[in-house]
């Protein structure tokens, strides 16, 4: 029988799929859940310093090419989730933190009070490409502001560190090994891609309440798979292979660019919220036909030796 | 394959049900069971669930409540004005037994009413409880009359109807005859006072919920439940009644579209 446990900095993982951020992750309880569908750790939605709304509705659609969200970074505020992530152990694997800034101030203060909670790793997002103010609309999709955050991220935090990359960007080899440099454990490989819009023809305009969304699932893969894959040849932290990955080949192909673990995200849209267990079936199952006993055996396994 | 895209059409003909609340004829095919219901985008303004009143082979009706920024503008369309409907989203009801109560309280009653066409179509025992807090405010009148259900009215001043609640005259017909199932949909409050009394009968009940809902196909989490984590959308928006009453939230609080927890 293949194994699917890993241990992702100093993680112990039942199986490779995390819950990516921004997919129900609102409360102990949603991350629950998923956990119960089957997924090996989980990411929170992400915190800012202010309360957030978010956009107006409709801020997820669907289309042939998967998914667009406008959410908006709607939160309660860092200040206001003590009750919901400090005793988290309820879930029962591992809980990402997920904390989005404006600028390097932000980031400090919100690491400092992320350290107060109790998360089994935190994510810094630097890639959000709708949300005015913040991920690459703020700019931070630099080699300079992902080394100079990573660092304050790090000073401030007793967890591993995460850094979350964007695919709009040139150079993400870059930003990956500035992350790195500045002491990141892992790289999140990729935010959404776009940002991209559709608009309604009969009432002539664009449907998101944000107008702008970030484009997930089905047209994200391949983008998310190269990138991955680009990384993997520049950096030796772990990645964390996030885009379109709905099915357990998805998520073997991504681990053969060079991921050691798999977001999901769009894909509980597509299989529900047990699309976690169901992705882990199916990775078994190749990896039975396969005779791979382990994913180490296969990790980067597309690169040339 | 089903895509998460609105389907814009002109409103085909606007009912003013009762002080501030209309319905809205829009002509599309859902195929929605009852219970259900869908997101309304207002054109470059915003998209908020809202249950389906209204069925027919080409047409679906919702029932609109003037109450925020959102509900006040579609308030003042008129036919010929364009609404983007997403959905059917949610659980259904589903009809137990021979003799059922169905129970709403304000605009809730909207999601009742294809239950309620359901259950004379076949051809069950119904009586439905629709209360308000005034006469000006109930719903459904005419309809109800031309349907020939069974109703009992409640208003909270006595104006129309019973003074009282809808669980008073709940609480009558509970103790008066055998029943075999009540279906709910109402403020919050009203809904746990009815739960606990179909507890105490021994009487199965559903109960439909509302949260905080931004996609309507279980995506966002904003609608998430303490402390299952199911979602109100999708798990939903349809519970029994006996895990109602377990939730830690139900009557207690429910959280805003950044999250925050308010408390009823």
């Amino acid at each position: 029988m293949s194994e699917l446990s890993i241990t992702l900095c100093g993680m112990k993982l039942p199986n490779p799929t995390i819950l990516a951020s921004g997919i129900v992750g609102i409360s102990r309880a949603s991350l629950t859940l998923a956990a119960q569908g089957g997924a090996g750790a989980v990411t929170i939605k992400s915190l800012s310093i202010e309360v957030r709304k978010g956009h107006p509705a409709p801020i997820i659609l669907t289309y042939p090419g998967g998914m667009i969200n406008s959410v908006g970074y709607s939160n309660p505020g860092i200040d206001n989730v003590g009750d919901e992530f400090s005793d988290l152990t309820s879930v029962g694997v591992p809980v990402i933190g997920s904390i989005t800034g404006r600028n390097e101030d932000d980031y400090k203060i919100l690491a400092e009070k992320a350290a107060a909670l109790n998360f089994s790793a935190l994510e810094v997002v630097l890639s959000c490409p709708h949300t005015p103010g913040y991920g690459t609309m703020a700019g931070l999709s630099t080699p300079e502001k992902t080394e100079a955050v990573t660092r304050l991220v790090k000073d401030r935090s007793r967890v591993p560190v995460f850094v979350k990359l964007s695919p709009n960007v040139m150079g993400l080899v870059d930003l990956a090994k500035a992350a790195e440099a500045a002491g990141a454990d892992a790289i999140t490989a990729v935010n959404t891609a776009g940002p991209g819009m559709i608009i309604d023809i009969v009432s002539r305009k664009p449907i998101l309440g944000g107008k702008i969304g970030g484009i997930s699932g089905r047209a994200l893969r391949p983008i998310a798979v190269r990138c991955v894959y680009e990384i993997a040849q520049a950096v030796k932290i772990p990645i964390i292979g996030t885009g379109g990955v709905a099915t357990g080949q998805d998520a073997i192909e991504m681990i053969m660019a060079g991921a050691t673990a798999v977001g999901i995200g769009s894909g509980v849209y597509d299989r529900g919220i047990t699309v976690f267990r169901q992705v882990c079936q199916e990775m078994q199952a190749f990896m039975d036909t396969e005779n791979i006993k382990s994913l180490k055996e296969i990790r980067g396994a597309a690169h040339e030796v | 394959m089903k895509f998460e895209l609105p389907i814009t059409v002109r409103i085909s003909q606007v009912i003013e049900e009762a002080n501030g609340i209309k319905s809205f004829l829009l002509p599309c095919q859902l195929k929605a069971k009852p219970g259900q219901f869908c997101m309304i985008w207002l054109p470059g303004i915003d998209a908020k669930p809202v249950g389906i009143s209204y069925q027919t082979k080409d047409h679906i009706g919702v029932t609109v409540c003037a109450v925020g920024p959102w509900s006040k503008k579609v308030c003042e369309l008129k036919e010929g004005d364009l609404l983007g409907v997403l959905g059917p989203y949610g659980n259904a009801f589903q009809l137990e037994g021979k003799t059922v109560v169905l129970v709403g309280g304000g605009y809730g009653t909207a999601s009742l009413m294809l239950l309620a066409e359901e259950a004379l179509s076949q051809k069950l025992t119904a009586t439905m409880i629709i209360g308000a807090k005034t006469e000006a405010q109930l719903l459904y009148r005419k309809r109800v009359a031309t349907l020939g259900l069974g109703a009992i009215y409640t208003t909270d001043d006595g104006s129309f109807g019973e003074r009282g609640t809808t669980a008073d005259a709940l609480a009558r017909i509970l103790k008066n005859q055998k029943v075999d199932s009540v279906y709910v949909c109402g403020p919050e409050r009203m809904e746990k006072k009815v739960a606990e009394l179909c507890r105490d009968s021994k009487v199965r009940s559903y109960i439909s919920l509302e949260r905080q809902m931004k996609c309507g196909f279980g995506v966002c989490g904003a609608c998430s439940l303490d402390d299952s984590g199911k979602r109100v959308c999708v798990e939903g928006t349809i519970f029994p009644g006996e895990e109602v009453l377990q939730m830690k939230e139900f009557g207690q609080y429910h959280r805003d579209s950044s999250a925050t927890k308010h408390h009823f």
